[in-house]
This record gives structure tokens, C-alpha cells and sequence, in this order.
């Protein structure tokens, strides 16, 4: 039985490597360029002037740049040359604190919002209409506003994060304290277990699971959007980084950058998923 | 005395109690010496220290040329007489030393980031920190928010900013002009044989900004060629380094765009340089240096101080020997983030135009700070052609109170630069006179407009 589990995951390994090398071998067969000729009628000093000869970026790197790319980068990530230029390391820390951030809030907020909603039916309906309105508006349709009325730009980025984070969480607390089931209730009550216990006790451990599924994609929407976010407002972060090797179309760094948020994303969905896990009971 | 000189290789730039930063200083603060010859080589000291931070590199270099050519190079950079004047001047006390001030990273802003590793804001007792930012929108909302002390702006901003065209309205000055010049009509490579704009009908353009000098000249160039650029053409507003990807996909036929970014066309073999902005107006202003009139009158000394350091910049710029040396600092991530041989076509005039040639034109771009109110009438003239802004409009009043001549003059004389008497002048663009003095004459002459 276990041989049988391990052959199995060295096959999908094994799969996703050969995978893995077609896109690679892809890439590099459809990126491979003749090296391009000037017509023979122009002169020396204009070849030169065009940069023949030189390193030039032109359409999609090959993956050997973009190699290269990821080795020097990850060489020296936590150089700081002034407000501009600092290694993807600290632009890393700097995104992951304002995601941070704004999931916090959005979590204090979203939790007792959600219990109080999934609690009182009435309030639910109340509120309903307004969830529904407000869920859907992309983040990043609250930049302009968030930027002219808070009149601050990084806290306009943690507001943005906060606002996009907060909506999964607080329907799915909502939901979750909806549903436990009404026996479990009801033994409290015939127990006379006061309201706090219950809601700790009880209503909080029973609707832990989907409480944290409700993180869980807030957390993933929130990475999304940081990075359109710093994209827009600049300063610091790796959606600026992408943005600043955007304006000098270095693709090889964007593509690394895209590759790091990757990695990020998947490394915190992967962390919600262990918590989601610890959290799961049987019936 | 040699081991106090700036200037000679064998001294270094420490004293011998180790408490100032030089000998000099040391000796002008215990009180020995000539005090005016201290001075001088205080200031020196100073310099030298700014240009070269490791004293072994400062000896190893005047070792290598010679103390006279070292001299003579360097006041060429910093106007050294300039210098002492105001290190002896009596500064009033600042009232605000870190300043956060934006930029967009294009070459009009080469003189206010060159101020950062030249030394020219510390100079002036300033903390400046220089940050880039994604859009033109982005700089007004943080101008207006004041998370910007100041920042580089495009000319037609802080008219508009001003009166409230396309914002809030916000009393913003301009200190000086940043850069004149400088911009270009791209085209994509397809267009080679389409060069006559009476065809472009259909064409979509790209530009900076609404309020840019930009939209302002293409839409001139094309109405003077009986493109109506309402009608006739699309413009789109787009970031600099997403025109290039633009021209790339096919996206739009060309844009009048910032260098670098039209090099940086011709350089990825995209497009080709059409014209050059000035061969529309030679002498355009392009990008002006913005501060909240606010921030003028709670920290006037700061400004000062800013402004000083501001036009030296200015200064070092507008000379030609340094623009290689200005590429070669421009270039890295932190500040305009291009390939040097990019930035060296753009800022010496020598380059690759896409068509097979090699022009030679040292004067496409320059950096001359005079913000003649003539230039604000030019544009409103312009904004108010195209139904930018509305009714009568007291040009040269908005002109006079946002551009800040008087004090430009003084603070120009100050760090001995020329002045210029006129505050109006006459100028031609494409051929037809202007006179700022009949700006709606100037409106209603032309056929092509937007006011009804």
C-alpha cells in the first residue's frame, strides 16, 4: 500500500518535471533569434549608435536571461541604494507587511461583523443588500477615492487590501455561524452555558473551518491585488519593482518577479491550508 | 599649505583634530588662517568631498590629470565663486530640511536627480529624498496631498492644478522650468513611407498626460497640417514605457513622447524619430519644477535654499561636457533605470534616428530654468484652443501668479547665472508668431479648435 503511494507520487513528479522541461525546451526553441542584420547600406557609426553588438532586450527573453536574472537577484536581496533601488528581498517585506496589514484590520473587523450577522438572521437580511453591492467593485476601483479622501499613499494601499480581504471573510464567518448545527445549540442552552461560552466554545470551533476558508481566499485576493496596487501608487513593494523594470522593459526581472509572487502566493495559501487543516473536526 | 588643498593629491580631506570634515574647516572654526582664502577652501573641500566620497578615489584622480586640469574641470561643473558668495551670505535658519520631492523617470528631470548625487541639496543643509513615481495623475494627487514637499511636473500642471482643470483646484508654483526641448514625434517602423501628416487621418497617437506640453504640441502640429486631433486621430494617455509597448504591438501608429523613451523606440527597432519636438517650437518648455505656493510661504528659506540648489543643477546640466558623465549617473535602477547608450543619444544630441541616419543635434535637449510667463500664456493659449478650460481667461494674471519669475531672477543672479531682462517675449511656433500679449487673437486665429 505505501509502495504503491510512493510510486505513485514519483510518477506525478516525475510527469511534472517532463512537463516542467517541454515548457522550458518551448520557450527556448520559440525565443532563439537570428541575430538581426542592419542593411548593409548604413554606416559603422550608426550600427553603433543602434547598439549591434550589445546585450539588447527584444521580445520575449529566452529562459537562459531570465536564468540569469533570478541568479542575480537572489545573489544580493536585501541591497538599499537609496528610496529607489532596494534588492527584492526588502521589496518583498515591504509587500508582505502591507498585506499583513490589511488583513488584520480586515480581520478584526470581519470576524465580529460576521458572528453578529450569522447570530441574528434579521441583521443578515439588513445587511445582505449592502454585501452584495459592495463585494463585486474591483479593490482597485477604491484607489482613486481611497488616495484623494485618506490623502496618503501607502495607507491608501493597506485600505485597498483591507477592503478586497475583507468581504470572503466576513460572508463566510457570517455563513459558518449560520450553520452549526442547532443541536449543538441547543445543548448549551440546556446546559446553560452563558452566551460568551457558547460563542467561544461552541458557535467559534464549530465554525473555525469555514471561518478560515473565508481567510483563506481573502488572503489569496489580497496578494493579487497588492501588487496592481503598488503598481499604481509606487514606492516600494514588488508590484513597483515590477513596474520600474516595466519601464526599462527588462523582461528577464519581470519574469522573475512574476515567478516570486508565485512562489509568495503559494507559499501563503499553502500555510491557510495547513491552519484550514488543523481546524477540521469530524462529526 | 598643501596638505590643506583640495586640489592636491597628497592632502586628505579630514583635519588633523579629526572633529571637521577638513582641514580648513578645522582651521576656520579654531580661528587661524586668512579667512577668505579658509573660506574658499572650505567650500572647495566640500565640493570635492560631494563628487568624490572616498578620498583615495579624489587623490588617485587629481594624481592622474593634475591639479591645474582638476581645477579647471571641476569649476567648470560648480560655480565655485557662486558658491562662496552664498557660503557667506547669512542663510536664515531652515525651516524644514527633509524634503520628499517626485519625479517621473524621464531626462526632463535630469537636473533635479543629478542634485542628489552631486551633493547639490546637502549642500544647501537639505535631506532630499527622490522618488519616483508611476504617473503623471499619481504626482498631482501626491502634490496635492503633500506627501510631496515638491515635484517635477509637466509645464501645463501647475496651471491647471491652479485652476482647477481636471482636479481640485490647489495654488501650485512653478520655481523654474525644467527642461526645454528634449521630446519627439515617433512613428512606428511601418509608417517610414507615410511621412506626410495630411495622411495620418485614423492614426492613434499616444501621450503623456492631457496637461502636457505633449498633447498640447502634437495637436498643434497635426491642426497645422489640417488634422483635425479631436476628430480626425485618437489620442490616448499613456505611460512613457508603455508607449514603446504600444508602438510594438501595433496598438498605436506613433506618440509625442518624453525622452527617453523615443531612443528608446528607435534603440529597440520599433520606430522611427519623425521630428523633434523643437522643430515645433524651438525651445518649448517641457517639465517645470512644481512647490504647493503653501509650502513657498511657510518655509521660504527651505525654498530658498531649494532653489538654489535647484538652478545649480540647472547649471551643470545645461553644459555640454557633462552629458556624458549625466548618462552614465542616470542610468542605474534608481534613477531613469535605461541602457546608458539610450540616455547618451538623448542627452549629447548624437544619434540613431531609425531611418539610417545619424543626426547631430546638441541642442535637442536643454535645461534652461528661465520660466518666462510668455511660455504660461502659450499654453493656456493652447488649453483654452482646445476647450481645456472655459471663458475668459486672464492669461497673463495666471501667468504672473504662477510662475515665479521675480524670485527665479533673483535666485538666478544669486548663483551667477545670466539673467535675462524681458519677462515676455515673441516667439515662433511652426512659423507663426506669438505674441502673448494678443493670446485670444491668437486662439481665434487659427481654424482648427475646439471653442465654439
Amino acid at each position: 500500500m505505501v509502495a504503491v503511494k510512493t510510486r505513485d507520487r514519483l510518477r506525478s513528479t516525475l510527469l511534472s518535471l517532463v512537463i516542467l522541461g517541454a515548457v522550458l525546451g518551448m520557450w527556448h526553441g520559440l525565443t532563439i533569434k537570428p541575430t538581426q542584420q542592419l542593411p548593409a547600406d548604413v554606416s559603422a557609426e550608426y550600427a553603433a549608435l543602434m547598439g549591434k553588438g550589445a546585450e539588447k532586450s527584444d521580445g520575449l527573453p529566452p529562459p537562459a536571461k531570465v536564468g540569469e536574472a533570478i541568479v542575480q537577484h537572489l545573489s544580493d536581496p536585501f541591497y538599499d541604494k537609496g528610496p529607489n533601488d532596494k534588492g527584492i528581498g526588502i521589496q518583498l517585506a515591504h509587500s508582505l507587511a502591507r498585506v499583513g496589514l490589511g488583513f488584520l484590520l480586515a480581520v478584526v473587523v470581519a470576524l465580529p461583523l460576521g458572528f453578529a450577522i450569522g447570530m441574528s438572521p434579521l441583521l443578515y437580511r439588513a445587511l445582505d443588500p449592502f454585501i452584495q453591492l459592495l463585494k463585486p467593485i474591483s479593490p482597485l476601483a477604491w484607489m482613486p477615492l481611497a488616495l484623494y479622501t485618506i490623502k496618503d499613499s501607502s495607507i491608501s494601499g493597506v485600505f485597498v487590501i483591507f477592503i478586497c480581504s475583507i468581504w470572503p471573510m466576513l460572508i463566510n464567518t457570517a455563513h459558518g455561524v449560520a450553520s452549526v448545527r442547532k443541536e449543538w445549540l441547543n445543548v448549551a442552552r440546556t446546559l446553560e452555558v452563558n452566551p460568551w461560552r457558547t460563542a467561544f466554545e461552541v458557535i467559534l470551533p464549530a465554525a473555525a473551518p469555514t471561518i478560515l476558508t473565508g481567510m483563506r481566499i481573502s488572503m489569496g485576493i489580497a496578494w493579487l491585488v497588492i501588487v496592481a496596487a503598488e503598481m499604481l501608487v509606487g514606492g516600494t513593494g514588488i508590484g513597483y519593482f515590477v513596474w520600474n523594470e516595466w519601464n526599462n522593459l527588462a523582461l528577464p526581472n519581470v519574469i522573475f518577479a512574476i515567478l516570486v509572487i508565485g512562489v509568495v502566493g503559494m507559499a501563503l495559501d499553502w500555510g491557510f491550508g495547513r491552519l484550514q487543516r488543523l481546524a477540521t473536526y469530524r462529526e | 599649505m598643501s596638505l590643506l588643498d583640495p586640489f592636491s593629491p597628497n592632502s586628505r580631506l579630514r583635519c588633523a583634530c579629526g572633529a571637521h570634515g577638513s582641514q580648513a574647516e578645522h582651521e576656520a572654526q579654531v580661528g587661524q588662517g586668512d579667512v577668505e582664502g579658509l573660506n574658499r577652501r572650505v567650500v572647495e573641500s566640500a565640493v570635492m568631498r560631494a563628487i568624490f566620497p572616498r578620498d583615495d578615489e579624489r587623490r588617485a584622480f587629481i594624481r592622474a590629470v593634475g591639479r591645474r586640469t582638476a581645477m579647471a574641470a571641476i569649476s567648470s561643473v560648480v560655480p565655485f565663486g557662486a558658491l562662496e558668495a552664498m557660503a557667506q551670505e547669512k542663510k536664515g535658519s531652515l525651516e524644514k530640511t527633509d524634503l520628499k520631492i517626485g519625479f517621473i523617470p524621464i531626462t526632463c528631470a535630469s537636473p533635479l536627480i543629478m542634485a542628489d548625487p552631486l551633493g547639490f541639496y546637502k549642500k544647501q543643509g537639505l535631506n532630499v529624498s527622490m522618488v519616483k513615481t508611476a504617473g503623471w495623475a499619481l504626482i498631482r494627487d501626491k502634490v496635492m496631498n503633500r506627501e510631496y514637499d515638491a515635484s517635477h511636473m509637466l509645464a501645463p500642471m501647475p496651471l491647471a492644478i491652479s485652476m482647477g482643470a481636471g482636479s481640485s483646484a490647489m495654488p501650485i508654483n512653478v520655481a523654474t522650468i525644467q527642461n526645454i526641448n528634449g521630446q519627439a514625434i515617433v512613428l512606428a517602423n511601418k509608417h517610414k513611407n507615410n511621412r506626410d501628416p495630411k495622411n495620418w487621418k485614423g492614426f492613434k497617437f499616444a501621450i503623456p498626460f492631457d496637461y502636457s506640453i505633449h498633447n498640447l504640441l502634437l495637436r498643434y502640429y497635426l491642426a497645422e497640417h489640417g488634422v483635425n486631433p479631436d476628430t480626425d486621430v485618437q489620442l490616448r494617455v499613456t505611460a512613457p514605457p508603455e508607449m514603446v509597448a504600444n508602438l510594438r504591438a501595433g496598438n498605436i501608429d506613433g506618440f509625442l513622447g518624453p525622452d527617453p523613451v523615443n531612443q528608446r523606440a528607435v534603440y529597440d527597432e520599433i520606430g522611427f524619430i519623425h521630428i523633434l519636438s523643437r522643430e515645433i517650437w524651438d525651445g518649448h518648455p517641457c517639465c517645470s519644477f512644481g512647490v504647493p505656493a503653501q509650502f513657498v510661504k511657510e518655509n521660504p528659506n527651505t525654498f530658498a535654499a531649494l532653489y538654489r540648489a535647484i538652478l545649480n543643477a540647472a547649471a551643470m546640466a545645461r553644459d555640454p561636457k557633462n552629458r556624458p558623465m549625466m548618462a552614465e549617473v542616470l542610468s542605474p535602477a534608481a534613477y531613469l533605470n535605461q541602457p546608458k547608450a539610450v540616455l547618451e543619444q538623448v542627452l549629447t544630441g548624437t544619434f540613431a534616428d531609425g531611418l539610417g541616419n545619424v543626426r547631430k543635434v546638441p541642442e535637442r535637449v536643454d535645461y534652461d530654468p528661465y520660466p518666462w510667463y510668455s511660455m504660461a500664456v502659450w499654453i493656456l493659449s493652447q488649453m483654452k484652443r482646445w476647450g481645456y478650460i472655459k471663458g475668459d481667461v486672464r492669461y497673463t494674471d495666471i501667468a504672473e501668479k504662477v510662475y515665479l519669475l521675480t524670485d527665479a531672477k533673483k535666485r538666478m543672479a544669486e548663483v551667477g547665472m545670466a539673467v535675462p531682462k524681458e519677462t515676455y517675449r515673441n516667439f515662433k511656433v511652426m512659423g507663426k508668431e506669438f505674441n502673448p500679449a494678443k493670446a485670444d487673437e491668437y486662439v481665434n486665429s487659427f481654424a482648427i479648435k475646439k471653442v465654439g
